[in-house]
């Protein structure tokens, strides 16, 4: 099932998206009112929270050029002796800007 | 409704003070919101939609993962799934801060909610820690992310219809680079790499044998599955 990205359809999966994201925010409180979150639970969601991630960024690694390939690798490499998102993120944008310049 | 409950507050000054403590933080949410503008542009979105995205979700890394959803047709159990597992951190956060927002009255604390993000969620967790009854920096702190975010993201949308050619630029990258730097820049724990490892596999391998777009929702699963082999951490609370 999927939407067309024509105005209507474009509204509609930002409604949606809108509605999935203010049930989690609301969820955890309502949840937590009646029924307390248990260990399980909350090992499964932190793990899940990453891997969404991780499930995200490796086909761009995978299916993209070699610039894309290097800019993930310099994303990392500054946020790893950094932690400094904004810098890493920059470093990224240059490395594929530059290596798209010289081929 | 008004009758003020002990134990947490809701007020016009302490939502002022929370503006103004997130003030200094939440300009560097402007950089962040003019990159999802640019990306969202080069995503085919128009700048309104890029627009009513961040006002209405006000989630970034899911904002972002979304455009790599977004093409001629939106998948929508995709898209559903992906910011169901992006933005299920929201569960545990509200859950820790469930015992301080029982004290406001439901409309108070459902509303509250619709603001809570990462750093405003942070501090209110500090300031309950110290005993604060207030709960204006989490609200306070929220109006002054969403309006930066939004500011941020009407900026990329200005700056991005300038660009024909944003590959030439590296900006086709922001949307992985960006959530790639919320992934590392999370919290420090080695034992992550079972689960984020599963994921990768799961993913390609979805990618491989399955239908296109399942790939996040297969991966996302088998890293929360992964985790659940992990042996439990000794107690901590409230690291974050």
């Amino acid at each position: 099932m999927s939407l067309p990205s024509t105005a209507m359809g474009a509204l509609a999966a930002i409604a949606i998206m809108a509605l999935v994201t203010y049930l989690t925010r609301a969820g955890g409180v309502f949840v937590m009112s009646r029924v307390p979150i248990g260990p399980k639970v909350e090992r499964f969601i932190n793990a899940m929270a990453g891997s969404v991630l991780v499930a995200v960024i490796t086909p761009m690694a995978v299916q993209g050029d070699w610039g894309a390939r290097l800019a993930l690798v310099a994303t990392l490499g500054v946020m790893l002796t950094t932690q400094k998102a904004l810098a890493a993120i920059a470093a990224g944008i240059v490395t594929a800007a530059l290596w798209r310049l010289w081929l | 409704m008004n009758t003020p409950a002990p134990g947490a507050r809701l007020d016009l000054a302490g939502i002022l003070v929370g503006i103004r403590r997130m003030a200094p933080l939440s300009l560097f949410v402007v950089i962040f919101g003019l990159a999802f503008g640019v990306a969202a542009l080069s995503r085919g979105l128009s700048g309104l939609e890029a627009m009513l995205m961040s006002a209405l979700v006000f989630a970034g890394a899911s904002q972002f993962a979304a455009l790599e959803l977004w093409g001629p047709e939106i998948p929508l159990l995709p898209l559903i799934a992906t910011t169901f597992a992006i933005n299920a951190r929201h569960l545990l956060m509200g859950a820790a801060i469930q015992p301080w927002l029982a004290h406001l009255p439901p409309g108070q604390r459902y509303g509250s909610l619709v603001l809570m993000s990462d750093s405003n969620w942070a501090m209110a967790v500090a300031d309950r820690q110290r005993g604060e009854t207030n709960v204006g920096m989490l609200v306070g702190g929220g109006i002054a992310l969403w309006l930066t975010w939004l500011l941020g993201t009407l900026l990329g949308v200005i700056f991005g219809s300038g660009i024909t050619e944003p590959e030439r630029f590296g900006l086709d990258v922001i949307m992985g680079c960006f959530l790639l730097a919320m992934l590392v820049g999370g919290r420090r724990d080695l034992s992550m790499l079972v689960p984020w490892g599963a994921a990768a596999l799961a993913a390609l391998a979805a990618m491989a044998w399955l239908p296109p777009h399942s790939h996040v929702i297969v991966g996302a699963l088998a890293g929360g599955l992964a985790g659940l082999l992990l042996p439990a951490r000794p107690t901590q609370e409230a690291i974050a």
